[in-house]
Order: structure tokens, then sequence, then C-alpha cells
């Protein structure tokens, strides 16, 4: 009978439970990282919501600030000025931006120059907006030696371009190589088979990409400090300073004025909707490109 | 009315890999050719380079001459040129997703610019009775999308599409074989309707389809036509033994 | 010629020899010229991405000559700020930008690479979707909109609540002292963890389901528990890309502006205190390039930008080309 000597396995019994615990005790930490991280998104967008729903009047889209002091006003030359970049910046961007992506999908597939031009546009992406700015400053402001509404656009645009060249040429990628044939063995000229049939097809893709880009350059303040540098009345004109939604929010929130603060967070939150709606139709509509793709 | 093909000293590189070794033979007008030949011997790439969609490849290489009707296709021709007068049927049918069973039929001449809007329906009806498919979609023209319908569907809307044109010559890369029974069965019986307007290149590595379809078959092995005789001739009485090992089943 | 098959004849007479449609497509042209010019514009178009490149660093080193010549390159050890008197030195802001992103990547690398883990190997699967949904928003929130929330909700929470703490048990270390108004360098690292967390764990988590499932089964099936087989199986190969998406977080941190100027106090001087009150590179732009009254003041700040492009090149570069090597060839699921 072995009663006194040690059953087999006894040591890895022992340690097989300090195991199993350490494995459980990882999994809590998994947890607790993700309710951190899930933490702060519900509470900015809770505290937005509270702070910012209230002041979401009619007045807020409609009328320019008052004068500090006076309670009221709205963002509405912000929320114009942002419009008027957004549309000069798209102008820029999306054309250039959908015509890289082609080159890189349908032209140089493989090629060392376009795996280059692939690198650059994701290093490019991670260039801190403030240069972009500086860049065009130097470039039109100095030059011109005024801040105006177009310059904040070439700014915008060109940061929408490596953005948009990456995901048009991802969404071409999807399209499956047969209807590039069957478009081929028609008959059809390279430029009509891409035009006419490859891009239709990534439409939906491609579409959603430069929403993307769009939604992600309508919050950015920084390129627009120097360039667009904001504007406390109505401006439509393209050369002059023009005010700027994220430029507004940014203004008003380092100031010390309570009033002003409060529209800060309307502001935010007309910018953080615009946002979510943009990140979720995205996933939705990248959801179903795939399914096309493969039907 | 579809025109003969004759090929000579056909070679043919994926880089540097040599795919096609030396094909010369006559493909008659008016008439189903059947190519035959285990999986990687070729006889797509033979069948590509006769409508030049073998150079959409930038690697590919074509050296020899295609003489279809009176003309060499690969002297001085652009190759755009060719493959309007060259239809093509996929192996997995490929229409275009994003547009209607009208649309697809259409696309080979609107997209090429032709605008008689009158004329177009009647061509697209036509194409789609050729192809056996306008009793079942007639009422769904514009409304149904050409990757709605079933798989069988779907390769007679591109065969339609293919046959829009109006080409001299229609390639058939194994048509039938991601479909089920039935619809290859109704495909096969397209084949017969249609040969006698045109030129029928078929590849298919299903044997009885080649007897059933073709008047004249060639066996592919390896990058080489091995045989080339009339269907009856290549499996009742093949020349030579490799076609006898593969007709048999030895290999393949 | 002898018939395996009767040719039946169609239904229809065959068509002529030269039907309208074949005259009409034989009249088309093969549009070679129009190809050539559409590929053209095409790679013009892509070649474009080089020449932003090039656009942004000609006209940074150009607008930044006055203050390259005067100071050279001991511009970047200095620790003078004065514009009145025309005296430049980057240090503090390097200063700045180096602590506070480090301090971002200490708290944001676990807490994100935890995330990954969780949502990648551990999470139900019904709530795969919208946690990851709920990182992707996290990403896409504007640095000026995470600056006002750190302004009216973090800073008063670090003043009131962390800060003291922090004082009264690690004083003694003297990375926490001094006035505690809440804002400076501690405040900086937190919103910046807060800002990078999502895209470090997006790319653990995109080179984490790269790794091939035989790499769990084989440690599953070596008796492994679920952590040994998640560190062992998939953690193991994945630790190139992972280190590629820190990095990328880096980058990240080093060239965020708003949210940091908006809380990191906008003094420039260096402390070891983390709680004392310092700038950024970005930030020092971002807050005085406007009012920047004459050619050296504006040329030193284009020179710090210009530092700030160079180094975020860099760091992006090597970042992408670690995640590159890990993901390459293996498809990219969706999250």
């Amino acid at each position: 009978m072995a009663s006194t000597a040690p059953r087999p396995y006894q040591n890895e019994d022992r340690r097989r439970g300090l195991r199993i615990f350490q494995s459980h005790f990882v999994t809590g930490l998994a947890v607790l990282a993700t309710v951190l991280v899930v933490a702060p998104l519900v509470a900015i967008f809770g505290y937005l919501l509270f702070k910012g729903a209230s002041s979401l009047t009619w007045a807020f889209f409609t009328q320019i600030p008052k004068p500090v002091g006076e309670v009221g006003g709205g963002m509405g030359n912000a929320i114009l000025g942002s419009g008027i970049i957004l549309g000069i910046g798209s102008v820029i961007g999306v054309p250039i931006g959908i015509a890289a992506g082609i080159y890189l999908a349908e032209f140089g597939r493989g090629t060392k120059l376009a795996n280059a031009v692939r690198f650059t546009a994701d290093v490019l992406n991670g260039v801190p907006s403030i240069v972009v700015g500086m860049s065009v400053y130097a470039l039109i402001v100095m030059r011109e030696k005024h801040f105006s509404a177009w310059s904040g656009g070439v700014a915008l645009g060109i940061m929408m371009i490596p953005t948009i060249t990456r995901t048009t040429e991802e969404m071409l990628l999807l399209v499956p190589h047969p209807i590039r044939e069957a478009a081929l063995g028609l008959g059809l000229p390279n430029w009509r088979s891409v035009l006419s049939i490859t891009l239709p097809t990534a439409s939906a893709g491609i579409i959603t990409g430069c929403m993307l880009a769009f939604a992600r350059v309508a919050g950015e303040t920084a390129p627009l400090i120097f360039t667009a540098f904001g504007n406390a009345f109505w401006s439509h004109r393209l050369d002059q300073p023009i005010a700027a939604l994220p430029l507004q929010i940014y203004i008003y929130a380092i100031s010390p004025y309570d009033d002003w603060h409060r529209l800060a967070w309307a502001g935010a939150l007309v910018l953080i909707v615009l946002i979510v709606i943009s990140v979720a139709l995205v996933r939705y509509a990248a959801g179903r490109a795939v399914l096309k793709g493969a039907g | 009315m579809g025109v003969g093909i004759e090929v000579t000293g056909l070679n043919a590189w994926y880089g540097s890999t040599h795919t096609l070794h030396d094909i010369g033979l006559h493909i008659a007008a008016n008439r189903a050719t059947a190519l035959i030949g285990p999986s990687g011997c070729g006889k797509s790439t033979f069948v590509r380079c006769l409508n030049r969609m073998h150079e959409t490849n930038p690697i590919a290489r074509v050296t020899g001459s295609v003489k279809m009707g009176d003309i060499d296709i690969y002297s001085g021709i652009s190759p755009v040129a060719i493959r309007r007068r060259v239809g093509m049927v996929f192996q997995r049918p490929n229409p275009f997703p994003t547009m209607s069973i009208y649309d697809n039929v259409a696309s080979g001449l609107r997209l090429n610019g032709y605008r008689n809007r009158r004329s177009l329906d009647e061509i697209v009806e036509h194409s789609l009775k050729q192809a056996a498919l306008f009793d079942e979609v007639k009422d769904d023209l514009k409304k149904k999308s050409g990757a709605s319908l079933s798989g069988g569907q779907q390769q007679r809307l591109c065969i339609a599409r293919a046959l829009a044109v109006d080409p001299e010559v229609l390639l058939m890369d194994e048509p039938a074989s991601a479909l089920d029974p039935i619809s290859t069965s109704k495909i096969e019986d397209l084949i017969f309707q249609l040969k006698s307007q045109y030129t029928i290149v078929i590849v298919t590595h299903n044997m009885q389809q080649a007897a059933r379809v073709a008047e004249e078959t060639g066996f592919f092995l390896n990058g080489k036509l091995v045989e080339f005789a009339a269907t009856t001739k290549i499996f009742t009485n093949p020349s030579d033994k490799r076609t006898e090992d593969y007709i048999t089943g030895r290999f393949g | 010629m002898p018939h395996a098959v009767s040719a039946e004849g169609g239904s229809e007479p065959p068509s002529p020899f030269l039907s309208p449609i074949r005259i009409f497509l034989n009249s088309r042209g093969d549009a070679a010229l129009t190809d050539r010019v559409f590929a053209g514009l095409m790679l013009l178009s892509a070649l474009s991405i080089f020449a932003i490149v090039i656009f942004i660093l000609r006209q940074l080193i150009g607008s930044s000559q006055l203050s390259l010549h005067a100071f050279g390159w001991h511009f970047f050890f200095r620790s003078a700020w004065d514009p009145v008197s025309g005296d430049f030195g980057a240090l503090p802001f390097i200063y700045g930008t180096v602590v506070s992103s480090l301090l971002a990547l200490i708290i944001a690398v676990p807490l994100a690479v935890g995330t990954a883990v969780f949502i990648t190997e551990m999470c139900p699967r019904f709530l795969r979707q919208p946690l990851s949904f709920l990182t992707e928003l996290l990403a896409a929130i504007p640095s000026v909109v995470y600056g006002l929330w750190a302004i009216f909700v973090l800073l008063p929470l670090l003043r009131d609540r962390v800060n003291p703490v922090l004082i009264k048990t690690l004083g003694w270390t003297g990375f926490f002292s001094g006035y505690n108004l809440g804002n400076g360098m501690l405040a900086a690292g937190v919103i910046l963890a807060i800002m990078i967390l999502p895209l470090i764990s997006s790319i653990t988590r995109e080179v984490m389901t790269a790794v091939p499932s035989n790499q769990r089964e084989a440690a599953l099936a070596l008796g492994a528990t679920r952590w040994e087989m998640i560190r062992v199986g998939v953690l193991r190969n994945a630790r190139i890309g992972i280190v590629g998406g820190v990095i990328l977080g880096l980058g990240r941190a080093l060239g965020e502006t708003m949210a940091v100027a908006m809380v990191i106090g906008n003094t420039p001087h260096i402390s070891k205190s983390l709680l004392d009150s310092g700038y950024s590179m970005a930030s020092v732009i971002a807050n005085e390039f406007a009012e920047a009254s004459d050619d050296m003041y504006r040329s030193a700040l284009i020179e710090i930008g210009l530092a700030l492009f160079i180094v975020t090149i860099l760091v992006n570069g090597l970042a992408r080309l670690l995640v590159w090597a890990v993901t390459r060839g293996a498809p990219a699921r969706a999250h």
C-alpha cells in the first residue's frame, strides 16, 4: 500500500490549480480593462448629451454668437463655415483620393511604385494635422497675407487624400476578378471597364470610405487655426476668415464664460452625432459590400 | 454566321513558365469544337489566347498566329477590337451585380456607345430568347438584378450578354462545371441550337459533354495538342495512346 | 466529315454575315488614346501622395530658415522661449511631448492589450460587434471634444480625487508634488492614453486574429489553460505586430494637438513633477502661432513643426513596417 508515498502527479495537480487560477485572474483583468475602456466613452457621450442637448435649439443652428455677457446666440455661422470648408476639402480630396485608389487597385497592383504609394499614404495618415495646417499656411496664407476659407479647405482636402486613397483601394480589391474579366471579354476598353463596371460595383464601399474621411476631418481643429482662423460673424466668402465648428468649440471651451461653455457642449454634441452616424453607416455598408462582392 | 479559326505555331508563357507549346489546329466555322484534357493541361489558356484575354495578365506572353476569318488577331489589331468579335462565357457565372437583367445583356452594346433605345429592346429580347432565358425573366427584365438569379439562370444570362454583341466566335470555358445537372443539360441544348449561327469552342473536362455537343474535339496534355479529330474518332478510335489513356480514365 | 452529333438548325434564320450590330461595333475605335490618358490621370493622382510629403517638407524647411540659421542644432537642446527678446529653444516642448506620450503609453498599452485579448479570445460572441463598434467610436471622437470633456470632467476629477491620493502616497518620489491645479503633464498623459487606446487595441486585435487558429488548437491540445493558450499560442506570435501597434499609438500621441493644448497648462518649463504644467510641441504651435508677430518667432514655431513632422513620419513608418510584417498575407477579417 503506498499510503505514505506521494501520489503520482500530485505536484502537477497543485500547480494546475494555480495555473487555472491564473487564467481566471487574467480573464478578470481583461474584463476590467474592457470596462475601463468603455467607461470613458459612455462617460463622454453621456456627459455631452447631458450638457449639450438642452442647448440644441433652433437658435443654436441659425444664430451667430452673441457678444460676451449676452446669453443665447448660437453656432450657425460655425456650422455653415464648416460646411463650406468641408465642401472645398471634399472637392479636392475625393476625386484625387479615388483616382489614386483606382491606380493602386487597377493599374499598379503589385508594383513597387504602388507599394511605395500605399506605404506613404498610411504614414501620411499618422502625420499631425497641425503640420498640414502649417504647410498650407506657409503656401497660401503667408503669400496672401490673410486667412481665408479656401486655405482651410485646401488643408482639409490634403488630409482627406491619403484616407480616401486607401479605403478606395480596399473596396476596389473586393470586386471579384471575374467581373473585370467579363467586362474585358465584352470588348470594353480598360477605362470603360473601370469606370462603368468595377467602380459602380465597389461604389457603396467607396462612398462610405469618403464619408469616413469626411467625418474625420470635420472634427479637425488644428489645421484650421491658422488657415481659416475663425470668424464671429456670418461669412461665406472664400477669401476671408471663416468660422468652423471644431474651431469654435475650442475657442469657447478655453474661454472663461459659462454661456460659451454651454455652446461648446452643444457644438460638441452635434459633431459627435455626425461621427456616430458615419461610423455606423460605414460598418453597415461595409458588411453589405462584403456580401455583395461574394455573391 | 461564324468564322473559322486557323491557329499556327501558338506558344504562350506565364512569366517564365511555358504553358502552351506550338499549338496548331483549324476550328471549323458554325460548328462546336470541344477541347478536353486533365486539369492544368493548357486548354483554358489556349481558349483565352483566342480572344487575347491571356495577355490581360501583365506577365503573360504569346507568340504565333491566330487567324479568325482572314485576319490575324495578333497582328496590328487592338485586343479590344478582337474581343468585340469574340464572345466569352466563363466557368463561374459572372453577371454584373449592380445591373439589372436588361442592363447586363445590353452592357456590351451600351458601354460601347450604342444608343438606339428601341433597337436595344429588341436585341435584349432576342439574345435572351437565344439563351432560353427570356420566358423565365421577361416580367422582371429591369427590376431584378443580374445577381439575384439562380446559378443556371445566371450562366444563361452571361450567354445572352455575350450573344448580344453578335460575336463571330463564342468561347465557353467549362460553362456548366459550376452548375447542377438540369442547368447543364439546358446549356448543352443551347449550344446545339447556337452552333449553326456561331462558331463555338467549348472547354470541358466532361468527356460525355464533349461527345454530346461537339463535332470535333481536341485533346490537350501538358500544354501540347496531342490529337485533334472528329469527336467520334477521338472517343472510339483515337490515334494517340495518350488520348486513349485519358479517355479510358487511366489518368486525369 | 462524320458528325457525332447532328446539327439541328436553330428556329431563327442565321443573321446576315455583317449584321448592323457587327457593323456598329467594328466602327468603334479601340480607345487606345483614352486608355492611356485615363491611366496617366490615375497615376498622377497616386503620385500626389508623394507630392504632399514633398510639399510639406518644402514649406516647412523653407519657412523655418531664419530659426534654423540662428540656432542650428542647439535649438533642440536649449530651454529658452522668449518671444520678446527673440530667444528660442525647443527643449521644454520636446520634454513635454515625450513625457506625456510615454505616460500615455504606460497607461494605455496594458488596457488596450487587455481589451483586445478580451474581445478576441474571451468575449461572448454577441458582445463582439457592439464592443468593437464602441472602440471604433472612441477612435473617431475629435481631439477638441476630448479636450472639452477633459477640461470640465477630467481635470476636476484629477484635482479633487486622484492627485491628492498620489501626492499622499507617492509624493516622496518627487513625481507628484507642487501645486495641484488638475492640469499638467499627468492630465495630458491620461487624456492621451484615452485617445490612443482604441488605435492600439484595434491593431492588436487585427494581429491577434491574423494568428492561425491551429496555433491556439495546438496549445489547447497540450493541456494549456485559456490564459496560457493566449500567451503562448497567440500573443507570442503576434508580438511584433503588437509592438507595431504600440509604436503607432506613440506616433499618434506625439502629434496630438488640441486635447493636449487644453489640459497641459501651457508653460514652457521642465519639471520633474507630473502635476506641474508643461508644454508640448504640437500645443505650443496651436497656441502661439496665430499671434506670432515677428518672423523669427514664426520661424521657430515652424521649425518645431518640421521636427514634429519628421519624427512622426519616422515613428509611423517604423510602426507600419512592423504591422505589415505580421499581417502580410493573412486576410484581414472583419472585426
